[in-house]
C-alpha cells in the first residue's frame, strides 16, 4: 500500500482539465478539488458545487444598515434631541436619505466580505493550504483523493489521456506547511 | 468554459506572441520580484520630496491654524476644497472602472482596474487630509461624527450636507479599499507561490491563506460582481453629495440643481484623465504594451471625450439658466466669472474642459500616445480650474461690495497642493514596486478568448470569413505593439 494521499492532475490549458474532470467522472472516480489560477467558468455545475449564498448574506447585511442607518438618524434628529432648523420639521425624511444609504452600502459590503472571509477561512496569516505550488501561477490542479479511489493506474492514464502535463503522487494533503 | 470563441470583429485585449499563463505572471510580476531600475528610483525620490513638501505644508497648517493659507472673511473656501474636490473627482474613475464596467461586462477593464482602483484609494487619502485640515483644529476632526459628547447630549446635525460627506467619502474609501484588496488576494498569493524566504512569508500573512480553490473562486467572483453592484450607486452618490455640499446653499453659482450630474461626469472626466496619464508612463516603463494596448487608450479616451463633452454641456446649461431666471445675483455671478477679475480662470477651464478633449473626434489624436497623454494632463489641469472657479468666483464678490476681495494662495496653500501630488505618486510607486500594476488572474481570463495570438490562431484555421478578418487587420494597424508581420499573418492559412 502506497503512502499516496493524494493525486494531482496538472494541466496546463484550463479546457484540458475540465476534459480530465469529464473523463474521471465518466469513470466514477471523485474529485476532491480544483486549484486554479483564475475563474474557471462552468466548473461549479460540473462538479456539483452548489451555488453560493453569500448573495442572501449581503442582502441581510444591506437590511441591517438600512435599518441601522435610519434608527440612528430617527433617534438623533428626531427622538432624543430635536433642533429647531429654519422652523422645519425634525423629521425630514428626504435628509435622512443619503446617510441611511451610505450606512447601508458599509455593512453590506463590510459584512459580506466578512462573511466570504470567514466561510472560507482566509484571513491574515493563515498557512496556505496549497496542493501544488503552481496552482497560483500557470498550472490547473485536479486533485484527486487516493485513500477513496484505489485504481491509481486508471487515474494516471485518464489524466494524462486528458492531455494533464504532470501527475503527481503527493504523500502530503499540503506542500505548503514546512 | 475558460475560452469562448469570440467574434473576430471586436479587438483584440491582448496582444504579443508566444504568451502563455506562465509568461502573464512573469511579465506583470517583473518590478515585483526584481530590484527597481533607475526610472523608478528618480521617479520615486522626487516623489518622496514632494511628499517631503506635503508634511512641512500640512504640519505648518496644524501648527499656526488656517491662517496659514490665504483665505479671508470673504473668500473662506479656496485651494483646500478645491483641491479636495479635485482629488476625490480623480479617485472616481478607479470606482468607475472597477465596479461599472464589470457590471457592463466590458473585458477590457480587467487590464486596467487594479492600478485605478489603487489610484482611487490614494487620491481619497490625498483628498481627506484637506477635509481634516480645512476643520482648523484637525484633533477634533471626529467631531463630525455623531458620538455622544461632554456637552450634552447634542448630536451632529444630519441635515447638512457635510455631514453626509464624512459619511460618504469614509463608506468609499472603506468600500474601496475592500474591493481593491479582495480582488488582490489571488495575486499576492502567486507571488507569495514565487516567493522564498521572508518575502514568502510576508506575502503569505498578506494573501489571507488564498490557495484558488473551485468554491474560493465561486464566492470571489459573487463577492466581486456584488460589490460592483453597490459600488456603482456609491461612487455616484459620493459626487453628488460632494456637489451638495455647495448646491444646498444659497450662494448665487452653487445653488444649482444641475450640480450632481454636472460633478459625477466631470468626476469621471478627470478620474479618466488621470488613468490615462498613469497608464501611458505604466505601460512605457513597464514594458506592459501587450497588455495595456490600443483599444484601452482609445476607449479611455473616448470615454474622456464623452463626459468631457457632458461636462459642456453643463457649463453651458449653467449660463443658460443664470441668464434665463431673470435674477439679478444669479446674472451677476456668472456674468463675473466670465468677464470678471478671475476671468482668466474661467476661459482656462473652457479651454481644457470642453475645446480640448473635442480634438478626441479624431482617430489619429486619440490613438496618438504623446498627445493622448498632454491632452489628459490638459483634461488634469483643466479640472483643477473649474473646482476653483465654481468655489472662489462664487465667494469673492458677495452681496456686500465693501467686502468684496480676492484671493491669493500662501505658500502653505501651494505647498499642500504641490506636495499632495507628491503623496499620491509616492504611494502610486510603491504600490507598483510591492504589488502586481495590473490584474493578474483577471488578465489571464483574456489569454483563450480576446487575445491576439488566440484570434489569429482561430483565424489561420479559417474559422472566420475572409472579410471579417481584412476588418480585423485593419483595426490592428493602429496598434503600437503589433508588427506588420503579424497583421500579415492573420491571413495565412493552415
Amino acid at each position: 500500500m502506497s503512502n499516496t494521499k493524494y493525486i494531482l492532475g496538472s494541466f496546463a490549458d484550463p479546457d484540458d482539465m475540465m476534459h480530465g474532470i469529464d473523463k474521471l467522472q465518466a469513470n466514477n472516480i471523485s474529485i476532491y478539488d480544483c486549484f486554479t489560477p483564475m475563474p474557471i467558468h462552468g466548473i461549479e455545475a460540473k462538479l456539483g458545487v452548489k451555488p453560493s449564498r453569500l448573495p442572501i448574506a449581503a442582502f441581510c447585511f444591506g437590511a441591517l444598515g438600512t435599518t441601522l442607518g435610519f434608527s440612528l438618524l430617527y433617534y438623533t434628529m428626531v427622538y432624543d434631541w430635536p433642533m429647531n432648523i429654519g422652523g422645519k420639521p425634525s423629521f425630514a425624511m428626504p435628509n435622512f436619505v443619503p446617510v441611511t444609504f451610505e450606512v447601508t452600502i458599509l455593512l453590506c459590503a463590510l459584512g459580506m466580505v466578512a462573511t466570504f472571509f470567514f466561510r472560507n477561512h482566509l484571513f491574515p496569516g493563515r498557512t496556505p493550504r496549497v496542493m501544488d505550488l503552481r496552482a497560483t501561477d500557470d498550472r490547473f490542479i485536479l486533485a484527486v483523493d487516493a485513500k477513496e479511489n484505489a485504481d491509481h493506474a486508471l487515474i494516471d492514464s485518464l489524466l494524462k489521456e486528458a492531455g494533464a502535463v504532470e501527475v503527481k503522487y503527493n504523500d502530503r494533503k499540503y506542500v505548503s506547511y514546512e | 468554459m475558460s475560452s469562448h470563441n469570440e467574434s473576430i470583429l471586436r479587438e483584440p485585449l491582448m496582444t504579443g506572441k508566444d504568451i502563455t499563463y506562465a509568461k502573464i505572471t512573469d511579465d506583470i510580476l517583473l518590478p515585483v520580484e526584481n530590484k527597481p531600475n533607475k526610472a523608478w528610483w528618480i521617479g520615486f525620490t522626487v516623489a518622496v520630496l514632494g511628499a517631503l513638501l506635503w508634511v512641512v505644508s500640512v504640519s505648518y497648517t496644524f501648527w499656526t491654524g488656517i491662517g496659514a493659507w490665504g483665505l479671508n472673511k470673504t473668500v473662506g473656501w479656496a485651494w483646500d476644497i478645491t483641491d479636495f474636490v479635485w482629488w476625490v473627482g480623480i479617485g472616481h474613475a478607479g470606482t468607475l472602472i472597477s465596479a461599472v464596467l464589470l457590471i457592463f461586462r466590458q473585458n477590457w477593464r480587467n487590464s486596467i482596474n487594479r492600478s485605478a482602483e489603487a489610484m482611487t484609494i490614494f487620491a481619497v487619502i490625498c483628498a481627506a487630509t484637506y477635509v481634516v485640515a480645512h476643520m482648523g483644529r484637525p484633533w477634533l476632526a471626529y467631531w463630525i461624527f455623531p458620538l455622544p459628547n461632554q456637552f450634552g447630549s447634542l448630536w451632529v446635525n444630519f441635515n447638512s450636507p457635510l455631514v453626509w460627506d464624512a459619511f460618504a467619502i469614509s463608506t468609499y474609501f472603506t468600500v474601496s479599499l475592500v474591493f481593491w484588496y479582495c480582488g488582490l488576494l489571488p495575486d499576492i498569493a502567486t507571488i507569495r507561490d514565487r516567493a522564498t524566504g521572508l518575502k514568502q512569508k510576508i506575502y503569505s500573512v498578506l494573501s489571507f491563506g488564498w490557495n484558488g480553490s473551485v468554491k474560493t473562486w465561486q464566492r470571489f467572483e459573487i463577492v466581486s460582481l456584488i460589490l460592483a453592484g453597490i459600488s456603482t450607486p456609491l461612487v455616484l452618490s459620493v459626487h453628488t453629495i460632494v456637489s451638495m455640499d455647495f448646491a444646498t446653499s444659497v450662494i448665487p453659482g452653487w445653488h444649482t440643481t444641475i450640480f450632481p450630474p454636472y460633478f459625477v461626469a466631470g468626476a469621471i472626466f478627470s478620474g479618466f484623465a488621470m488613468v490615462q496619464t498613469l497608464l501611458l508612463i505604466l505601460r512605457k516603463v513597464m514594458n506592459f504594451e501587450n497588455y495595456i494596448t490600443m483599444f484601452h487608450i482609445e476607449s479611455m479616451n473616448i470615454i474622456i471625450m464623452t463626459t468631457g463633452s457632458i461636462v459642456g454641456v453643463a457649463y453651458l446649461t449653467e449660463l443658460f439658466i443664470a441668464m434665463y431666471s431673470r435674477s439679478e445675483y444669479e446674472m451677476y455671478a456668472f456674468e463675473n466669472r466670465m468677464l470678471g477679475p478671475y476671468a482668466w480662470a474661467y476661459w482656462s477651464m473652457m479651454t481644457c474642459n470642453v475645446i480640448s478633449p473635442q480634438l478626441f473626434w479624431f482617430k489619429k489624436i486619440r490613438t496618438s500616445i504623446p498627445i493622448s497623454w498632454i491632452l489628459s494632463i490638459v483634461v488634469n489641469i483643466g479640472m483643477w480650474f473649474e473646482r476653483f472657479v465654481i468655489i472662489v468666483t462664487s465667494l469673492h464678490r458677495d452681496y456686500l461690495p465693501s467686502s468684496w476681495a480676492m484671493f491669493y494662495p500662501t505658500w502653505t496653500d501651494v505647498g499642500i497642493f504641490v506636495g499632495s501630488i507628491g503623496l499620491f505618486f509616492t504611494l502610486f510607486l510603491l504600490f507598483l514596486r510591492f504589488l502586481p500594476g495590473i490584474a493578474i488572474a483577471e488578465v489571464k481570463l483574456l489569454l483563450k478568448s480576446s487575445s491576439l495570438q488566440h484570434k489569429t490562431k482561430l483565424a489561420q484555421e479559417g474559422a472566420f470569413p475572409a472579410e471579417q478578418v481584412e476588418y480585423f487587420q485593419e483595426s490592428l494597424e493602429k496598434y503600437d505593439s503589433v508588427t506588420e508581420e503579424e497583421i500579415k499573418e492573420l491571413s495565412v492559412r493552415k
